[in-house]
């Protein structure tokens, strides 16, 4: 293999917190004055790029899909040591199910030159799918292994990782390319240094619209999309029971009666 | 390109929409409701306009779907042991088809599969595709996707469910972008739309904080990965008949690129997905240690220990302990909460337990508004107290 991993890191620019405040008489998501980050699971996987290059050199680029302020996100993923960013914005991307979203950004790879591993994170805070990744696989036509909790060797154009199942852990090799979700277990991710944010400043970010991709406008974003969002709305709380104080000893007693009364015990 | 959503000359420009539009899509642009391009499509203004001016042009061909039939659920298996989720999903599909007068299918694939299969009519299936081959031993993305998607070319169900366990949630996209079909992920809730025929697909968003309705517009199958422990399973019925059929496995025509060098099961006996009591611990605990009391509570009560999630961000205890729509969703006959605040996200992995203990120094907690018992207290006083009242039960209940 030719010195060096060609990485690419997916990431997305989520709102800093989920407590999206929903507006109960006009059902409205209140998001003015939320600050976006990096989604916070794309972290881990722009650390295990990091890790990766590293140890076997190479060059590893953020890029994302989104509004124009996504170019933040590449910046600051710029700023923790991914060397270049690329952002795909276009208006005729928007309101992209995962299937329209991983068939654009798979394009959109295959642009920014050749790759031997797409990382992303397991999923993002906003959406909670878990699904670009994988639908991207199919439409590179390359595998996909999610979940992945260590990376092992990379040598001979192969890969070995372990990743978590619900049951345990499995330990998988796969060709090169490929591409992987990563999960919390692969390392805590790095900050932005100081010089990371003056690079990341001064970066040029390269951005990739339709005319660059030149898909059909039917393919991509809402009109792409095979699932369609019909309703909005706030989960309902769950009903609750009593409310007790008292001496440790007597909470003590009253919770063991309840789980005699249970049958628990 | 234009949106489904239609202004029409009726629009006075009252601007009721502007404010019914949860993404702020709408704008009055000239005494006229313009939709932009933050439209989703939600339908949210169609009802609002006092006018009745706003349209939305609803999917046509959902007619050309006639010949896709039936509801088909993905058996995952383990060494030939069907996952229980299957027989929850079996329960719901059975559900979704005596609404649409349809049959329900289920597919399994792995090695040794005979009593699987059995069982998979028993719970409900009126036909069980299965594919048995020793090649199939082990699951690997490549092989299983590209089965069940042949499966799914073959049936043509007019919906496909898969549990949204580790596997069924790498699976169903490989799936879904190989049938070019829209796929909702870790839904919580299924119905059908009684005017349109068509399965609404209900699913926590923003970390649970939002809920949202999808359904599949333009393709087929309707696919959703559903979340283990919210359906309710489909008792076995020894009565109940249905066909199996046996396909044919040629290793040589399978996709296989990855290869399983190994497996490491988890080293806990019940995982807390299982477990008929979970007893977790959160940031009131003040110290990683706090989990060795909580581990004495969750072995006298014979269960398993969660977790919430920013102590697994603290790394006070391992993320597969943690509970919550990051974590697991647990649904235990008992669920004891100790120092725990009880987020939305955190009760979004938690609610459906049957009782639900918390104990907490904080009345106000979210998790005391959603417990069946709140005990306000210091955990490290009640705690000790309670496992030694288990114990003396215990104890006294076997002289």
């Amino acid at each position: 293999m030719t010195a060096g991993l060609n990485i690419v890191i997916c990431i997305k620019q989520v709102p800093e917190t989920t407590e999206v405040e929903f507006d109960k008489e006009t059902g409205r998501l209140k998001r003015e004055g939320v600050a976006a980050v990096i989604n916070p699971f794309d972290e881990y996987a722009i650390e295990t790029g990091l890790r990766l290059r590293e140890k076997h050199g190479g060059v590893v680029k953020a890029i994302s899909m989104g509004p124009p302020m996504a170019e933040q996100a590449l910046r600051d993923a710029i700023a923790m040591g991914c060397d270049e960013g690329w952002l795909v914005s276009d208006r005729v991307f928007g309101g992209a199910d995962t299937w329209a979203t991983s068939l654009t950004l798979a394009k959109s790879i295959q642009l920014t030159g050749p790759h031997d591993i797409i990382i992303c994170g397991l999923k993002t805070t906003d959406g909670d799918t878990g699904q670009t990744g994988p639908e991207m696989a199919e439409h590179l036509g390359e595998p996909c292994i999610s979940y992945v909790s260590q990376i092992g060797d990379v040598k001979d154009g192969k890969i070995t990782l372990k990743r978590n199942l619900d049951d345990g852990v499995e330990t998988l090799e796969a060709p090169l390319p490929l591409i992987i979700t990563v999960s919390k277990d692969v390392g805590q991710p790095r900050l932005a240094t100081l010089r990371g944010r003056l690079v990341a400043k001064k970066a040029v970010i390269k951005t990739i619209t339709n005319k660059e991709m030149g898909m059909n406008p039917k393919e991509l974003g809402l009109d792409g999309s095979y699932t369609r969002v019909t309703k909005i709305f706030t989960p309902e709380p769950h009903a609750g029971g009593e409310v007790i104080e008292g001496t440790p000893n007597q909470l003590a007693e009253v919770i063991f009666q309840k789980l005699k009364e249970a049958k628990i015990v | 390109m234009s949106k489904p959503v239609n202004v029409g000359d009726a629009c006075t420009g009252c601007g009721v929409c502007v404010t019914a539009c949860p993404f702020g899509a709408i704008t009055i642009v000239g005494g006229r409701a313009q939709i932009g391009d933050a439209c989703r499509v939600c339908g949210a203004c169609e009802p609002a306009c006092p006018m009745k001016a706003i349209t939305i042009k609803k999917s046509d061909d959902q007619q050309g779907f006639a010949e896709w039939r039936g509801v088909l659920v993905y058996a995952e298996q383990r060494e030939g042991r069907v996952h229980p989720v299957a027989y929850e999903l079996l329960g719901k599909g059975r559900e979704l088809a005596s609404t649409l007068g349809e049959p329900v299918y289920a597919v399994v694939a792995g090695y040794g599969l005979d009593k699987a299969a059995d069982e998979l009519v028993k719970r409900g299936a009126d036909k069980v595709i299965v594919y048995d081959h020793p090649t199939l031993a082990t699951y690997r993305d490549d092989p299983y996707s590209q089965l069940l998607a042949e499966v799914v070319r073959g049936l043509k169900p007019s919906i496909f469910l898969i549990g949204a366990t580790s596997i069924g949630r790498t699976l169903g996209p490989r799936v879904a972008a190989k049938l070019r079909t829209g796929l909702t992920a870790d839904c919580t809730s299924l119905d059908i739309d009684p005017q349109m025929k068509v399965l609404l697909q209900t699913r926590p968003a923003y970390g649970g904080n939002i809920m949202a309705t999808i359904y599949t517009q333009n393709s087929r199958p309707q696919m959703a990965t559903v979340r283990y422990k919210v359906m309710t399973e489909a008792k076995a019925d020894p009565t109940h008949r249905g066909e199996i059929i046996k396909k044919t496995v040629d290793p040589a025509k399978l996709q296989d690129r990855v290869r399983v060098l190994g497996f490491e099961a988890a080293k806990e006996q019940v995982s807390i997905v299982d477990a008929d009591v979970v007893v977790s611990g959160g940031k009131g605990l003040g110290e990683p240690k706090g989990f060795e009391l909580i581990q004495q509570l969750a072995t006298a009560l014979g269960g398993a220990v969660g977790a919430s999630r920013p102590t697994v961000d603290e790394g006070w205890i391992e993320y597969r302990h943690q509970v919550g729509l990051s974590g697991r969703t647990v649904r235990p006959k008992l669920y004891v909460a100790c120092g725990i605040s009880g987020a939305v996200q955190h009760q979004a992995g938690m609610k459906t337990s049957d009782v639900i203990i918390s104990i907490n120094k904080d009345k106000e907690a979210p998790i005391c508004r959603i417990s069946t018992l709140a005990a306000v207290g210091d955990l490290y006083e009640v705690v000790p107290r309670l496992i030694e009242k288990i114990k003396e039960s215990k104890a006294g209940g076997k002289p």
